[in-house]
């Protein structure tokens, strides 16, 4: 009994430390990694993908994959950024460009759960179809002359008390995730789900609301960064989120969630996204070719699973 | 081959599983190891075979003294074990299955397909059984995948064959058959160690028995020399009262009533009633469709034609959410796979089926679970320190307790109860009887599905017998008798 507490207080803290003592390196490396601006800055870069990864938390703890977030994140925003060259309100542009995420979503979330298919090969297809539908909207081309509305700049580039906006709303939705995940009845569903699906079914658990809901969260997710980067570039771009899965996929494997579902923590998830965003701000810091960047991303995986075997 | 175990002592961490226990087996002997769940049996016998070393004590085999570092080397000693968890690979034939790991191949890695088709026709013939050998294992039944395991365990010139509670999911006519072959390997001086609940059998079939309890081997008796009540004794360590309390129910009105279930090529026209208080035991073989049955009325699976009425109201169940929303509950015969969600806390796997109440508004009252839960734990006598023991941890029949803790706590009308006692020992069997009059006392009506044909008896107020989907008989609780269940269960009259 003991050495389980042991190992599970080990295994929260392991991201922990590694977060730590990357903060340490990197900062004897180049002092001038902890200049506030370059934090603020660290934060702002990292957004995108945390939102991505809070809703993919969900989908990996039941077992589940979504592959199509970076295509509904480039939808999204084509979607919306056409509705505001059309003369809709930038802020309603907004908000319906999140809510149609969590309507693609939802769609990956029925031919899950009422399709009986597989997620991995659900998302595979869908993320072709919607990126393939960006395409067809933009016609190839970026969508510009979103006007200069005060509101929808500053969403993906303004500043709140001194933090950039998409940072404060990377928090918020990781305080309202969290929230949801450790403290509602649908956050133990969703761990049900992951630990013992055909249980959880038995004991009367609509698994297919669940499944539809957790998709739509991780759409939505998708959708809201999409947002974020229509504000940043102020523009929506067809290619916009290409591979953007594979990040979150990392930052939620590199906090400690097991692929495999049930086991993990949104916590984690958020210690992932730092760990990443680090290494790349470092690597730009100390003028590492990008190239190198993404041979030590993946060393990075290996090691945060390797440690994870070992553990359990 | 003659296997002494002498003062074998074993502790993970600071939990002591054996404290001091001997144990000896004779060439040729059917010996039978007994005792409660977390008694300790299956440890000794993972030591025996070399999973894991003794901390103390020792091992003779044939005068020298062993110890085996891994499973392999007391397969080549001639030593196997097999699992309650059979070793099949589903997707594979019989005969892959019988040489998988140890495939007969020529020079350049080609299968020697005849030469292994001769061997395992060989070993068959030898156990006086025949199974096609390119059947697809999964294919087979639960009967003849454990005859294939045996074989598995001849074709290495086992000696000594260890088997973990094999008749747990046979029908008679194949334990019986199990039993023909036991009888034949002893004959040919196979000593064979044999794990099993079930008291009849190693009456049956068995030499001696060696009874453990708490990590202790209590005693050694020859079979001809004890009795049913002393082994009880021996393994509860008290008088064991009558093995099934008695029942003095007072019925209430119909509270369920089934017609015409059916489902093409499963079950057929199933249709029976059930009062408040009553307990309605199901019998059949294994593989009659009881099971299926139930499976149906919880909305697990769909069935064809046919309706489900509460309190006398024709209501639709799709799913199981819906069943549980008409008032019924079902604990099903596999708690690890479709009972329990084993990386869970006690508290979160009795929470799983209660979130409603504990969360009106979707946020969950941890409090109100807590208090709930540490209610239902005090009510089943489920054994732990804390709430927060993750349920893998618990032994069987802990993790009963906490299944049916799960859904009495839901304040059933109907509750279905699949094989409610397979699997666990005699003690947790009883407080489990108990709790079941306890709930007939306040209303609930009881449908219980069992192979147990002694369970049936002294638990059921009324039976229906099940044979191929159909129901094949009726028998009031004073009318029933062993011979009667067997003659409808297959299709006498």
């Amino acid at each position: 009994m003991k050495t389980s507490k042991l190992t599970t207080i080990w295994s929260k803290l392991v991201p922990l430390l590694a977060l730590f003592g990357l903060i340490v390196v990197v900062t004897i490396l180049n002092p001038s990694f902890i200049d506030p601006a370059n934090i603020m800055n660290l934060l702002r870069q990292i957004s995108i993908n945390g939102l991505i990864a809070f809703g993919m938390t969900f989908v990996i703890l039941t077992g589940g994959i979504d592959l199509s977030v970076g295509s509904i994140l480039a939808l999204t925003s084509a979607l919306s950024a056409g509705m505001m060259v059309a003369g809709v309100d930038p802020i309603l542009a907004i908000v319906i460009g999140t809510l149609l995420g969590a309507v693609f979503g939802a769609l990956n979330g029925v031919l899950i759960a009422k399709g009986k298919m597989a997620p991995f090969i659900v998302t595979l297809a869908t993320m072709t179809i919607y990126r393939g539908l960006t395409l067809v909207y933009t016609g190839g081309k970026p969508i510009t002359g979103l006007g200069d509305s005060y509101a929808f700049q500053l969403f993906g580039k303004g500043y709140f008390l001194g933090i950039p906006v998409p940072a404060v709303t990377m928090i918020l939705a990781f305080i309202v995730l969290a929230f949801m995940l450790h403290k509602m009845a649908f956050g133990r569903k969703t761990y049900a789900l992951g630990g013992n699906e055909k249980a959880a079914l038995v004991s009367g658990i609509k698994v297919d609301r669940v499944k539809i809901m957790i998709y739509s969260i991780s759409g939505m997710m998708a959708g809201l960064a999409g947002m974020i980067l229509t504000s940043r570039l102020n523009s929506a771009q067809p290619t916009a989120g290409q591979a953007y899965e594979m990040d979150a996929i990392a930052a939620v494997v590199i906090g400690g969630t097991s692929l495999a579902g049930g086991k993990g923590r949104i916590a984690g998830t958020f210690i992932g996204v730092l760990i990443i965003g680090i290494l790349n701000n470092a690597m730009n810091l100390l003028g590492i070719s990008s190239f190198y960047q993404q041979v030590v991303k993946g060393v990075v995986i290996l090691i945060a699973v390797l440690l994870d075997r070992k553990r359990s | 081959m003659r296997i002494v175990m002498e003062n074998i002592h074993k502790a993970f961490g600071a939990n002591k599983v054996l404290q001091g226990v001997d144990f000896t087996l004779e060439p040729g002997e059917t010996h039978a190891l007994m005792g409660e769940n977390g008694a300790g049996k299956s440890t000794l016998m993972n030591i025996l075979t070399g999973l894991f070393p003794q901390n103390q004590g020792k091992i003779t085999i044939d005068g020298k003294e062993t110890a085996f570092t891994n499973a392999k080397e007391a397969e080549e000693a001639g030593l196997a074990f097999i699992r309650q968890e059979l070793n099949i690979w589903p997707q594979m034939t019989v005969l892959e299955n019988l040489f998988i790991g140890r495939e007969k191949r020529n020079a350049l890695g080609v299968l020697k397909e005849k030469e292994m088709k001769k061997q395992a026709e060989a070993i068959f013939k030898r156990m006086n059984i025949s199974i096609p050998l390119n059947k697809e294992a999964g294919e087979c039944s639960v009967g003849e995948q454990q005859m294939i395991e045996i074989a598995k365990a001849l074709m290495l010139d086992a000696e000594v064959i260890i088997m973990d509670e094999p008749t747990s999911a046979l029908t008679d006519r194949e334990i019986e058959m199990l039993f023909q072959i036991m009888k034949e390997l002893t004959s040919g001086g196979v000593s064979l160690v044999y794990i099993s609940h079930r008291m009849e059998e190693i009456f049956e079939i068995c030499d001696r028995i060696t009874v453990m309890r708490d990590g202790v081997s209590v005693a050694t008796s020859y079979i001809k020399e004890t009795s049913f009540d002393e082994i009880v004794k021996q393994m509860v360590g008290r008088e064991l009262e009558d093995r099934y309390p008695e029942r003095n129910p007072t019925y209430g009105e119909t509270i369920m009533e089934v017609n015409g279930l059916t489902k093409e090529d499963v079950f057929a026209d199933i249709s029976f009633s059930i009062r408040k208080g009553e307990i309605l035991g199901i019998s059949g073989l294994m593989g009659a469709g009881r099971t299926e049955i139930m499976r149906s009325i919880f909305g697990i699976d769909s069935f064809d034609q046919g309706e489900i009425k509460i309190d006398g109201k024709a209501i639709s169940i799709k799913t199981p959410a819906s069943a549980a929303k008409q008032g019924l509950a079902f604990i099903t015969e596999d708690r690890k796979e479709e009972g329990l969600v084993l990386d869970f806390s006690i508290r979160e796997n009795i929470g799983l089926t209660n979130l409603e109440s504990f969360s009106p508004n979707g946020v969950v009252k941890g409090n109100d679970e807590k208090q709930f839960v540490k209610m239902m734990i005090e009510r089943l006598k489920v054994k732990t320190e804390s709430q927060e023991t993750q349920a893998v941890n618990l032994s069987g029949g802990n993790q009963q307790k906490v299944v049916i803790a799960k859904w009495v706590g839901t304040a059933p009308k109907v509750l279905i109860m699949d094989e409610p006692t397979r699997g666990i020992d005699v003690g947790a069997k009883r407080e489990i009887y108990h709790l079941m009059n306890e709930l007939t006392d306040r209303g609930i009506a009881i449908i219980m599905v069992s192979s147990d044909l002694p369970e049936v008896l002294g638990m059921s107020d009324r039976i229906l017998v099940i044979h191929e989907g159909k129901i094949s008989g009726e028998l009031a609780r004073k009318e029933a008798t062993q011979e009667k269940i067997m003659t409808f269960a297959t299709g006498g009259n």
